[in-house]
């Protein structure tokens, strides 16, 4: 599959390449892995990631090894929602361990699956810088915080409803 | 109530946008710094005021702005760190989400003090919605003429850009991130060179935290000698704290280093004492990376001193009974906390987020989550207490970077104070499993139970 990306992801590509120096554009490498899994599937196949380095004028190899470092770029398909569930002390110490264990109940899947119907992915992360709203998860931008069982069913519910409509 | 100099405005509302900030008072550090100030006042000021950089290595801002090279011809860059992943820590958060013009104001200053023309806000990219906000009040600012190409008609450019990191807590390394934002791997640099002569794009480069570049903002409204009083010795001007696991009230808070732990804990004004009415049993005070204190050697120093909240009272005793004020990430365990089990998530989280340059860290990291996997889940020896210690020791000292140091010492702190609960869980492998080791000898010397 070849990917291209359309007028206004482009534009968005040429303003974060246009905050470096010319010649630096490398730079604008983890801003436009962002674009590039935002913009198609919400992970970032072989292709993509060729993609981005010819827009970029760089080595697949440069890309490859940047995507490959930071967990936030998915290198498998992922389904439509994905749940990023902390998992670090602070939040274990508030429950999150229950939390981790309800969510696998409802969707039954294990951490790092997806479930059958492609809408929902689990996945364990590592300390998001809410500690002191614990437990929670992040679910595309937004941080879904003081998470309870009851909570994580009007959130599933909440995600579900905008796929089935 | 203390003093408060960065979050005295923050429940105004409507504060986050550029129309009431202003009308609060904002943005007239830079009229000040770019009319009546030049660059080496406004380091002089820095200096005075005794801040120390609020990431969590506390060294003092002005020193480190007065390394900044200055070679004819190349353009210098300011950037702030906005990376804040040392788990227990979201303070920076608080304040970009809540008053970004603050931090917006902080780095207007500090680029024009510093000289850099192009002043990036490197932010972890867990934090997207706050890169919204961030985006819309440098709109704002440019707008109103704050940014852009001569400022206040002084000749001075400022361009502000934020980047999203990825998702890689190595990135809040200084050199990591200046990798990162040249788009690589977060691989922490040898140094020397240090970022103040080889930085981003090789150009001499200061990197601060976010809290700190804040703070430049009341250092220059009320002088750098005023923000010098507040506080007590080395420990000058707010720090901001932010409280989280078993207490009433979690949140961020600004303190003037003054107060004392106990009063941090328990007065209504703070984390209004432990949730449920349980007790106290220990507390990580300045993020995940620093040693782990039981509720015994909190309030009080080991010679029976009170003990406040502030970078030489937190640290007195060394890490044989003290700890530090670091990020100021305060994680508090109630007395059903099990300290293997805390210990083993954060072994986890270092393994996670070595970058793997340096074998003692790479591979350490890696051995210490398994062994401590083995005592959780009831399948340790005594000997195996002994080898974590072995190991954490060969990490400490021996990397690039602290991330070492900081995967070691919490491991290290867990052991010094908590070995009878390792030793407790070695030789109840069953019993561990369901119950706990509990409060024991660790428990609050002030508020004891009735």
């Amino acid at each position: 599959m070849t990917y291209t990306f359309n007028e206004t992801q482009m534009a968005e590509l040429n303003r974060l390449v246009a905050r470096y120096p010319e010649g630096k554009q490398k730079s604008a490498l983890l801003p436009a892995l962002h674009l590039a899994q935002d913009s198609f599937d919400g992970w970032l196949p072989t292709e993509l990631m060729d993609y981005i380095a010819s827009l970029l004028k760089i080595e697949p190899i440069e890309v490859y090894e940047v995507a490959s470092f930071y967990s936030m770029f998915n290198l498998k398909p992922v389904g439509k929602f994905i749940f990023e569930v902390c998992q670090t002390g602070p939040c274990m110490i508030s429950g999150s361990d229950d939390i981790i264990a309800y969510i696998q109940e409802k969707l039954s899947i294990k951490p790092g699956e997806t479930t059958k119907d492609g809408v929902f992915t689990l996945k364990l992360v590592e300390c998001l810088g809410a500690c002191g709203y614990a437990p929670m998860m992040q679910v595309g931008k937004i941080f879904r915080e003081h998470l309870t069982k009851e909570k994580v069913d009007s959130i599933i519910a909440e995600y579900r409803a905008t796929v089935t409509n | 109530m203390g003093v408060k100099l960065l979050l005295d405005k923050a429940n105004v509302p409507g504060i986050r946008t550029y129309e009431v900030y202003r009308r609060e008072g904002g943005y007239r550090s830079v009229e000040k710094a770019l009319k009546e100030m030049n660059p080496e006042s406004i380091v002089e000021e820095v200096k005075k005021s005794g801040l120390r950089g609020r990431g969590g290595a506390g060294f003092p801002t002005g020193m480190k702005w007065s390394f900044i090279a200055k070679p004819e011809g190349v353009p210098r860059h300011l950037v702030c760190n906005a990376d804040e992943s040392e788990p227990g820590t979201f303070k920076d958060r608080y304040l970009m989400e809540f008053i970004p013009h603050l931090l917006l104001e902080g780095l207007i200053v500090s680029s024009f003090a510093l000289g850099s023309h192009d002043t990036y806000i490197y932010i972890r990219g867990e934090y997207a919605w706050i890169t919204d906000i961030l985006e819309e009040a440098i709109n704002e600012a440019k707008a109103n003429g704050w940014l852009g190409k001569n400022i206040l008609r002084t000749g001075f450019e400022c361009n502000i850009h934020v980047q999203r990191g990825a998702g890689a807590y190595i990135c809040g390394e200084e050199t990591a991130l200046i990798e990162s934002l040249e788009g690589k791997r977060g691989n922490p640099r040898i140094k020397p060179p240090f970022p103040a002569i080889q930085g981003l794009w090789q150009r001499p480069t200061v990197v601060n935290n976010v809290e700190t570049l804040a703070a430049i903002v009341p250092i220059i409204n009320i002088g750098g000698e005023e923000y010098a009083k507040i506080g007590v010795g080395r420990s000058t001007g707010t720090k901001l704290i932010s409280a989280c696991g078993n207490i009433n009230k979690p949140g961020v808070y600004e303190i003037d280093m003054t107060i004392s732990v106990e009063e941090f804990i328990y007065s209504d004004e703070y984390c209004g004492g432990i949730k449920g009415g349980k007790q106290l049993k220990a507390c990580i005070p300045g993020g995940s990376s620093v040693p782990i204190l039981p509720a015994n050697l909190l309030l009080k120093t080991a010679t029976g001193e009170t003990r406040y909240m502030n970078y030489e009272s937190l640290s007195d005793g060394g890490f044989a009974t003290g700890s530090m004020l670091g990020s100021g990430g305060f994680i508090v365990l109630d007395e059903d906390q099990c300290i293997v089990k805390n210990t083993l998530t954060l072994a986890r989280f270092y393994r996670h987020e070595s970058c793997g340059q340096c074998s003692p860290c790479r591979e350490g990291t890696g051995w210490m989550e398994k062994i401590l996997h083995k005592i959780e889940h009831g399948h340790g020896t005594i000997a195996d207490i002994d080898l974590l210690w072995d190991i954490q020791r060969k990490i400490e000292g021996n990397t690039i970077c602290p991330l070492g140091d900081a995967a070691a010492w919490p491991v290290a702190a867990a052991i010094r104070h908590f070995r009878d609960e390792f030793e407790w869980h070695i030789n109840n492998p069953v019993l561990s499993q369901t119950s706990n080791f509990g409060l024991q000898h660790y428990a609050d010397p002030i508020h004891v139970p009735a």
